[in-house]
């Protein structure tokens, strides 16, 4: 079904909203999100057809984890044909009023791209899919994470990656 | 590295520039794709790799078509802070707070 304009409003301005809201918690000093006037660009230097594609997502691995107990922010790996029925996101700030995140494949992709790399439109998936912590500090983020995941990539020939922000 | 990220808060992903970007204007959780809805979530996936391949440029935003099938006023209910609920939201605030304060350093 495609959206109806006289219904929908405009997308949500997260950043305007984000910070009215954490003031309203009592927070002082407003967070500084990413802002870049530019990105990379590389090109796929091959068909789509052919290309290895690596899924990264910003959910946790499941475990007994809690609000006072929560994953330890860190990159992670996991085999795609060894993907848990769910991972741990509740320690994330997505829309709980709303809905929820009980079916995986709502934000890891992996039966749809499967079932894609079946059809033949991508060439077929990296063995393993990724995790990356999302984390305030913009630097631990491009020095630590990006490059750790890149590294992992690259080891597992991706042709290019598909990141999946909760 | 081609890269395309599939995402659901616009402002902040474009904020942060990225080389293309599937958008989904859906609550956050679901970027790919309505819970359950399996063709739905084909769908976008499709979209999403289709962008490695159309994108001629970086910071390339593509819009998904599709609704959200859930409740309409998802919207404006997000993050609401509404003057009646100021001593709630500085009581959870506060929890947060200790909660984080007890919360061990990241290891690099």
């Amino acid at each position: 079904m495609d959206r109806d304009p006289a219904i929908d409003d405009a997308p949500i301005a997260y950043i305007p909203r984000t910070r009215a809201f954490y003031r309203a918690l009592g927070y002082e000093g407003d967070y500084r999100w990413a802002q870049n006037a530019d990105a990379p660009f590389a090109p796929l230097r091959k068909p789509l057809s052919e290309a290895r594609l690596a899924l990264i997502v910003t959910s946790f691995p499941p475990g007994d984890w809690s609000d006072d107990n929560p994953p330890k922010k860190a990159v992670w790996s996991c085999g795609v044909a060894d993907a848990p029925a769910d991972l741990y996101n509740r320690n994330l700030a997505w829309d709980k009023q709303s809905t929820h995140t009980r079916d995986r494949e709502s934000y890891l992709p992996l039966l749809a791209l499967q079932a894609l790399a079946e059809a033949g439109a991508i060439g077929g998936l990296t063995e393993s899919f990724h995790g990356v912590p999302t984390v305030y500090s913009h630097r631990e983020t491009t020095e630590f994470d990006a490059p750790e995941i890149l590294r992992r990539v690259v080891a597992e020939k991706a042709d290019a990656a598909l990141l999946v922000a909760l | 590295m081609p890269t395309v990220v599939l995402g659901s808060a616009r402002d902040i992903v474009e904020a942060a520039s990225v080389a293309r970007f599937l958008f989904v204007d859906f609550p956050l959780g679901n970027p790919g794709g309505a819970p359950y809805d399996r063709p739905m979530q084909r769908d976008i996936a499709e979209r999403a790799i289709r962008l490695l391949e159309t994108a001629t440029g970086p910071r390339t935003t593509v819009r998904a078509p599709h609704a959200w099938p859930g409740v309409p006023d998802w919207r404006t209910v997000y993050n609401r802070v509404r003057p009646e609920d100021a001593q709630a939201l500085l009581e959870e605030g506060a929890r947060r707070r200790a909660r984080f304060a007890k919360m061990p350093a990241r290891e690099l």
